[in-house]
């Protein structure tokens, strides 16, 4: 398993992610996903403002990069230049839930057929660590050196829940916890694109992903808070699948 | 043919007929039209088109498919034109063509929705960060807005750079007698850099030339000054009205020129030797126009709806000291033919004040 994450073509050598970071794990996921169907050659992927944007020297399809938070909106101007495109976005929690909230859901709404790869880490990555709306209640961040007051900034921001509410195809939340984890994400990711493929309509895949640098631990460190502490508070699983409905 | 229209229906027909086949847009007064136009002929020819959620959206969702290749119209007005800043400079960054139009209306903030030349500053000097240009087509007419249209997507291809046309809700609103183009397809394909998916080729990347494209810091700054610095040399557009011989000539776009062409049409029936330049382009600025002038000139009067002047900068510029620049700033009235006499004789008679 560890090792087939290792292999897509798509995938380049260079990961310019810190050690640990989930970004890069989920790139090698995503190239292996359109590879095993045959269309990593007709890939765009929308990509983000943030470390996220680093996903396009990970998975080697051919890249736009949005303005921070539009890549829902530069995917849904992609989806109909390009009818036959695999489009999918790829963005972070500050990018999609903060800034670009609206054209988030504006694009579930109009349940437009793409993938939608959500990296929710808890905090602004690239800018070092700010406090995020998906940040834990007390979670110490640099805009929260206290931690997180949910008084003052509200609750974690759950944005998995609010697209499931949108006329969408699919909406799961997956984790990078552990192998047993990593394939479910896979397998999810696999799905939203099966979705895209057969012409279903958006599919949005949240992901707990480990900032090690901001959060200030250890890699391993890194992945058990997100096994005991993250995963508690954004519970995994299927929010949405059109079909059982 | 000729037929009738309204000048944002046509600007939305003569887009189509240059091969656009994407738009997206917002409702705002006066430029509601283009969008309701767009929403069902786009229909009819297998192009796409969004009413967003946002102006922010909306032109996020065009550079998307610019950077697919397709020839591509955003447009706007007053408030939501702010909005569409941040995407116009991801598009200039990522050095894609586009077409975005600019139906102005009067005022600051919200504003009002009568017509309107107060967005000089921000449409040709930029609204977002960076050091760019975008040409700026400024059109008196309907027809000529229409003949621009093409021109405006051919000059954005051949720069890689998006084109904004700029006139008044008053030009958006009315109608007039107008022969469109012929039909024309454009192939997105057409350049190496469309989006479409790899194909077995080398990733495509779009987005700032500074990372990719131009990365080494001298050639992005090369690039730059070469691409605007050919811009200013031969892209310059304007047409002068009896100013050779002139005492006095005024400097007005849009809709303000036709008001001031037909004063210096009475004005020298009345004996006074007035003229016009009339800049087509206002980004590159006419400067050519203002380099030799007649020998008996006493100044120039640069004339705009706007409550400040705004576009006088530019002819201060151009004529760079060597005769005085008076500012005519007229609000959101335009002047008849008696108000712009009397204004002439005023500076004639040494009455105004330059600036
Ligand atoms: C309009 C705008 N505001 C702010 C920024 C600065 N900025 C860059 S990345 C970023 C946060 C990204 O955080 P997130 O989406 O969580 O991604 P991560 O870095 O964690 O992957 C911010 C605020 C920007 N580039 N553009
Ligand atoms: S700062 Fe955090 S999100 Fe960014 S690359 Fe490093 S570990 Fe990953």
């Amino acid at each position: 398993m560890a090792k087939d994450l290792l292999t897509p073509k798509l995938v380049s050598e260079l990961n310019r992610f810190c050690p640990g970071c989930g970004h890069g794990l989920i790139g090698k996921i995503i190239a292996q996903v359109l590879e095993e169907r045959g269309v990593e050659d007709r890939a765009i992927q929308v990509y983000a403002v943030g470390c996220s944007c680093l996903i396009s020297t990970v998975v080697q399809a051919d890249s736009i990069q949005a303005q921070h938070g539009r890549a829902p909106a530069v995917a849904s101007g992609v989806r109909r230049a390009r009818p036959d495109a695999v489009v999918y976005t790829y963005q972070g929690d500050g990018d999609a839930a903060a800034i670009g909230l609206s054209e988030s859901l504006y694009a579930a709404y109009r349940n437009e057929n793409y993938t939608a790869i959500f990296v929710n880490n808890g905090v602004f990555g690239m800018t070092g660590g700010q406090m995020a709306p998906t940040t834990l209640e007390g979670q110490k961040t640099a805009t929260s050196i206290y931690g997180r007051d949910t008084s003052v900034t509200g609750q974690p921001f759950k944005l998995a829940e609010l697209v499931a509410q949108m006329p969408v195809a699919y909406v799961e939340r997956c984790s990078l916890t552990d192998a047993k984890h990593i394939a479910q994400t896979k397998r999810a990711i696999g799905k939203a694109f099966d979705n895209q493929l057969a012409g279903k309509g958006y599919s949005f895949i949240e992901i707990l992903s480990p900032c090690p640098t901001n959060w200030k631990m250890e890699p391993v460190d890194a992945y058990k808070r997100l096994q005991d502490i993250v995963a508690g508070e954004y519970k995994l699983g299927v929010l949405k699948d059109s079909e059982e409905e | 043919m000729r037929r009738m229209m309204k000048g944002n229906d046509a600007v939305s027909e003569a887009a189509i007929r240059a091969g656009c086949r994407f738009f997206s847009g917002y409702p705002i007064t006066p430029q509601s039209e283009i969008v309701e136009y767009m929403s069902w002929r786009m229909d009819e020819v297998g192009g796409s088109f969004v009413q967003s959620e946002s102006e922010l959206s909306g032109i996020s969702m065009v550079y998307g498919a610019a950077a697919c290749g397709l020839r591509v119209m955003g447009s706007s007005s007053g408030p939501g034109f702010d909005l569409l800043q941040e995407g116009i400079g991801y598009i200039v960054s990522a050095e894609l063509p586009a077409l975005i139009v600019d139906v102005v209306r009067y005022g600051n903030g919200l504003g009002e929705i009568v017509p309107g030349q107060s967005d000089y500053w921000m449409v040709v000097k930029n609204g977002a960060h960076g050091d760019y240009h975008c040409p700026v087509y400024a059109p008196a007419s309907i027809q000529e807005a229409v003949d621009l249209v093409s021109v405006a997507y051919d000059k954005a291809e051949q720069y890689r750079n998006p084109v904004i046309m700029m006139y008044d809700g008053a030009i958006g609103q009315m109608m007039e007698p107008v022969v469109l183009p012929e039909m024309k397809e454009h192939d997105p394909d057409k350049f190496e850099w469309s989006m479409k998916g790899r194909g077995g080729e080398p990733q495509k990347q779009i987005t700032s030339a500074c990372y990719y494209r131009h990365r080494d810091p001298q050639v992005y700054v090369d690039n730059l000054r070469t691409k605007y610095r050919t811009i200013e040399e031969n892209e310059q557009r304007w047409e002068s009205y009896m100013a050779d011989d002139a005492d006095l000539i005024f400097v007005a776009y849009g809709i303000m020129s036709r008001s001031c062409r037909e004063a210096i049409t009475e004005a020298r029936k009345q004996g006074l030797k007035v003229g016009m330049i009339r800049p087509i382009t206002l980004y590159p600025y006419p400067v050519k126009a203002f380099e030799t002038l007649p020998e008996n000139l006493k100044g120039f009067v640069s004339v705009e709806m706007s409550a400040l002047g705004q576009m006088v900068e530019d002819v201060r510029l151009a004529v760079n000291g060597r005769k005085p620049v008076y500012n005519y700033a007229t609000g959101k009235m335009i002047p008849d033919t008696e108000e712009f006499i009397s204004y002439m004789k005023n500076v004639l008679e040494g009455k105004e004040e330059s600036v």
